[in-house]
């Protein structure tokens, strides 16, 4: 009896500690650092398309690039800021159509090209998409840094909500999770709307090897 | 009616986990194989080729005074190589400044033999100067093999350029919004079929740090540090980051700096 309450009494103190380190010192967004400034500036040179305006960020990838502040509970209302800006600047398809062509949708998933400096301005980009997903089962060389898509459609269903959702994340992810490691595909144009209608039909045509 | 349900999920999640298996054994054995080969040609690394030509170049006057290398002080009094590689980068009380291998070799080339270090940092990477740098480089790195990793951060200039390099493994940019971290911030992670060292703990930066420079297969060529990252920010689609500039000092002594403990594997064999 005496030996349960001691241990519910070092439990309860335990929580109290563990609650006490993680609550200070209180977190702030990483400050302006002159010295970090300077050096990002000298340290990098344009080269074709890859120009010196690419190291300007935006209010996105400067919240991202403090990951501690980003993820704590007090950097939760920017987190929230963050994701309804990307949220906004997403546009549907200017036809109405989300569903293009799988064929083209796995060939943009497999290619990772385009956008460097040497690159030109014509290199199509590719989506890339198998660098961190695993899509059709019967890739093998996929990556693991996002979740796997085998079998998207056939596990979601092809209801208008799933298809808007797919949609907007594949546009901009931010909108959902302010730091996704996901490129904003249509906010840097990396993909037209055709391409993502491509990538649509991929992960929600029925008879994509996806959902086969 | 129950029983069915069983069944069916039963059915479901036996054949979920045979696919699992085998593209799980499909993984496997492809990053297998690629240890597999590594361990063939390990015996007989490519780079010896450079390490040879390295330490020629070592010995060899050259530039306008006529100079060999080899009063270099990479950190540990001039003209010791071996060992000075495990140590790097480290404050360097002449320059004033925390330089890694690359960048010292730039002030031993420019106050031994009277060489402007612009002529290898404008020279493409593999040819010219450039070329020559990275021979040396590997034959300066052969000589720290099986050391320890130990890198200080005991002065404040080393302090801080860590610190810069902590900021700078997770500043994000350019038009896919990556940083170091989008790849090498988390265990178990892959692009494709290659495996992703986590950086930001002691097990991952050691495996990054201490297997570059190396030769890559792929290529047929012996890459430095400095091309390794210059890559990996081509990758993050960022503009070209100057060769010796801060940024990639200051990565190299984040990487270096948390590798600490960690064994010089370097000439690294790479797929």
């Amino acid at each position: 009896m005496k030996m349960t309450h001691l241990k519910q009494l070092l439990a309860v103190s335990g929580f109290i500690f563990a609650a006490g380190l993680v609550q200070t010192p209180a977190l702030a967004q990483q400050k302006n650092d002159p010295k970090f400034n300077k050096m990002i500036q000298e340290s990098f040179r344009a080269d074709g398309i890859a120009g010196l305006n690419r190291i300007d960020q935006d209010a996105t990838q400067k919240f991202c690039s403090d990951p501690q502040f980003a993820n704590s509970k007090q950097g939760q209302a920017m987190r929230e800021k963050i994701q309804k800006i990307n949220m906004d600047s997403i546009k549907q398809p200017s036809d109405g159509k989300y569903i293009g062509d799988w064929k083209n949708g796995e060939k943009i998933a497999q290619s990772g090209r385009g956008a460097t400096w040497s690159d030109t301005a014509d290199t199509p980009i590719g989506g890339g998409c198998y660098n961190c997903h695993q899509i059709d089962s019967k890739e093998i060389s996929y990556g693991n840094i996002g979740p796997s898509l085998t079998g998207y459609g056939k596990m979601r269903g092809y209801s208008p909500e799933v298809v808007s959702y797919t949609w907007n994340r594949i546009n901009n992810s931010k909108a959902y999770n302010a730091c996704s490691n996901m490129p904003r595909f249509a906010h840097f144009k990396l993909l037209n709307e055709q391409q993502m209608q491509d990538v649509m039909a991929l992960l929600l045509d029925p008879e994509s090897p996806v959902n086969k | 009616m129950q029983r069915k349900l069983t069944l069916g999920l039963a059915s479901g999640l036996v054949a979920a986990l045979l696919t699992m298996a085998t593209s799980v054994s499909a993984q496997k054995s492809a990053t297998d194989d690629i240890a597999k080969y590594r361990e063939m040609i390990a015996d007989g690394n490519p780079s010896e080729l450079y390490e040879a030509a390295g330490e020629e170049l070592w010995k060899k006057p050259a530039g306008p005074k006529n100079a060999t290398l080899e009063q270099c002080n990479l950190g540990l009094g001039p003209g010791v190589v071996k060992g000075a590689a495990a140590q790097l980068p480290r404050y360097f009380k002449d320059t004033n400044k925390v330089q890694d291998l690359e960048s010292r070799l730039m002030t031993c080339m420019q106050v031994l033999q009277g060489r402007d270090p612009h002529e290898m940092i404008d020279a493409p990477f593999q040819k010219g100067p450039k070329k020559d740098m990275e021979a040396i480089v590997a034959y300066v790195v052969t000589l720290s093999k099986g050391d320890k990793i130990k890198v200080s951060t005991a002065h404040p200039k080393e302090k801080e350029m860590y610190d810069l390099g902590k900021r700078a493994f997770f500043f994000q940019g350019g038009p896919m919004d990556f940083s170091c971290a989008s790849c090498h911030a988390e265990n178990n992670k892959r692009i494709r079929l290659q495996d992703l060292p986590n950086i930001t703990e002691q097990k991952g930066a050691a495996l990054g740090w201490g297997y570059w420079p190396a030769y890559r297969v792929s290529s047929g060529q012996f890459w430095t540090m400095q091309q390794r990252l210059n890559d990996c920010f081509r990758q993050q689609r960022f503009p070209f980051p100057i060769y010796g500039s801060d940024v990639t000092l200051a990565l190299s002594m984040y990487m270096a700096k948390n590798a600490n403990g960690g064994i010089v594997e370097t000439p690294g064999l790479k797929r």
